[in-house]
């Protein structure tokens, strides 16, 4: 039997946590409970593994393991027994575990935690917590708030979820569409928190990006005809595909046209790619597979110059009819300068109440330089400068301004 | 079965021209009428305004009275609802019906223990 080491094990913690999570708390009834099972389970793992090797089925063997440990702790803190709980624990001991259910034992739990009668930021620390298997510490820090907020932030939404009797219950056809909307956006949340990087360290932002996929990928196994589940799943492959491409060696931020595009990854590139054709071949679009459909025009381009902007164009007019908004509008003002040129794009983008955003600025910087006004281009550097914390967008602006000829 | 309090929070003062009363008692009647059907009547009923509300503490033995609400603010629960639901989705919804019948934001809370 193969030694089995300490990493590998790691590796089936991260792969299985969620699902044993998922079959436990469907079992017990209660998240404390089930996490604290599954945990049992785990330590178990780590002492028993080493020796015997990797079980045929570790999912398996961790969610028996949970539930053994969790009607012997039943047992054995009598005084703290949940009749309810033991009740239906009694009733499935017997029972085999099966594969199949589980997909939609994890699927319940997702829209427990993406549950829209939960904040936005519990929402999301639950599920890095329990389906992505995040330690609290973990979420912490890639979320920048002390390890106390966050455990406070949990306990709080896992007592809510209790006492306020939020359901396992995948959402009736009826309301379905709004609750994925919500649990798709949780999935975007992570993944733009990794990518946008407005502050912090870089590796643990790398981790939220492929935590924020490993979701993706599980969402779109669990819900393959749901189209926007797809369409999320290409958008992040794509965007993600551009990563090694989007620093320069000493850190700095190149933009899409300058990017090296020998750097991006062709494996992620063809899986985004693919499934944005299946999106399209099944016609049913929305907002994540139009910026998926996007983002696959811009990987077909061998160089920046060769991009196909007209379709890139006719994408952004799509995506402003079903789901409109000023950033929209603003990624669609930088499309137009490529087509019908800078002066066209800066009328529309003066039109945006954005001033508060600095990618705003930096657009108008841009057009503005384009059109030879440089003076109101430093101007409107300075205003994207002043607005925005991140390193390496603070150096990349200051380098443009200082590039412009007249400044 | 669990057990849902249904706030509903009303600005103080007589509400402006444009709300009309009384079809909003009608929208009520509707509401009540169909939790009754449902099953999930507990009991529903509107408050007087908060400025006639008094508020009694007890100091060492002494009895303080205020008058007035408790919280102070321009908006206070004008009414409340208890409703039986199996669950927050099911709650919701009744909390969905009565906002949409009061015009008016609408908190649901759950009771402690099972009914």
């Amino acid at each position: 039997m193969p030694a089995l080491s300490a990493s590998e094990i790691a590796r089936v913690f991260r792969e299985e946590y969620g699902r044993a999570v998922a079959v436990l708390v469907r079992v017990l009834g209660d998240i404390d409970a089930a996490e604290e099972a599954v945990q049992d389970a785990f330590t178990a793992a780590v002492e028993r593994w080493p020796s015997t090797g990797l079980p045929p089925s570790p999912a398996g063997w961790i969610i028996t393991t949970a539930r053994n440990r969790a009607i012997d702790r039943f047992r054995r803190e009598a005084s703290r027994a949940d009749r309810q709980a033991q009740a239906a624990l009694l009733r499935v001991a017997d029972e085999p575990f099966e594969e199949g259910p589980v997909r939609d034992e994890r699927l319940r739990l997702i829209f427990t935690c993406c549950h829209p009668a939960l904040a936005a930021g519990a929402q999301v620390a639950l599920t890095l917590r329990l389906l992505g298997g995040l330690t609290t510490a973990e979420i912490a820090h890639a979320f920048l708030v002390p390890e106390a907020t966050m455990a406070q932030r949990l306990v709080r939404a896992k007592a809510k979820i209790r006492a306020a009797g939020i359901p396992y219950r995948v959402p009736a056809d009826a309301d379905l569409p709004d609750r994925l909307r919500a649990v798709l956006a949780v999935v975007y949340l992570v993944f733009n928190e990794g990518y946008a990087a407005s502050s912090g360290e870089r590796l643990v932002r790398d981790d939220l990006c492929a935590e924020a996929i490993r979701l993706g990928r599980q969402l779109a196994e669990l819900m393959p005809d749901e189209p926007e589940v797809m369409g999320l799943l290409a958008l992040m492959l794509l965007v993600e595909s551009r990563r090694a491409g989007r620093t320069s060696a000493d850190g700095g931020l190149v933009l899409l046209a300058d990017q090296d595009r020998a750097l991006w990854d062709r494996a992620l590139i063809a899986e985004g790619q693919a499934i944005v054709r299946r999106c399209l071949r099944r016609n049913r679009p929305g907002p994540y597979q139009i910026q998926a459909a996007i983002n696959a025009v811009h990987s077909d381009a061998a160089v920046g110059a060769d991009t196909d902007w007209r379709q890139i164009l006719q994408l952004y007019d799509q995506l402003m009819a079903v789901a409109p908004s000023p950033i929209v509008a603003l990624n669609r003002a930088v499309a137009v300068a490529e087509v019908e040129g800078p002066a066209a794009a800066l009328g529309l983008v003066d039109g945006l109440d954005l001033g508060d955003y600095h990618v705003f600025h930096a657009i108008r910087a841009d057009l503005l330089g384009r059109l030879d006004r440089d003076q109101e281009a430093a101007l409107a550097y300075e205003a994207a400068i002043a607005l925005t914390d991140n390193a390496a967008e603070r150096e990349f602006l200051s380098r443009s301004r200082d590039s412009l000829a007249g400044a | 079965m669990k057990q849902y309090l249904l706030s509903i929070y009303q600005p103080d003062g007589d509400p402006p021209p444009s709300v009309d009363l009384d079809q909003i008692a009608r929208d009520l009647d509707v509401f009540h009428e169909e939790l009754r059907a449902a099953g999930a009547w507990v009991f529903a009923g509107g408050l007087h305004p908060a400025s006639t509300a008094t508020v009694v503490r007890v100091r060492d033995d002494d009895v303080l009275m205020t008058d007035g609400p408790y919280t102070e603010g321009k908006e206070h629960i004008g009414g409340c609802c208890i409703v039986n639901a199996p669950d927050l989705d099911a709650a919701l919804e009744w909390g969905r019906k009565a906002a949409r019948a009061t015009t008016l934001p609408v908190e649901v809370r759950p009771f402690q223990g099972e009914h």
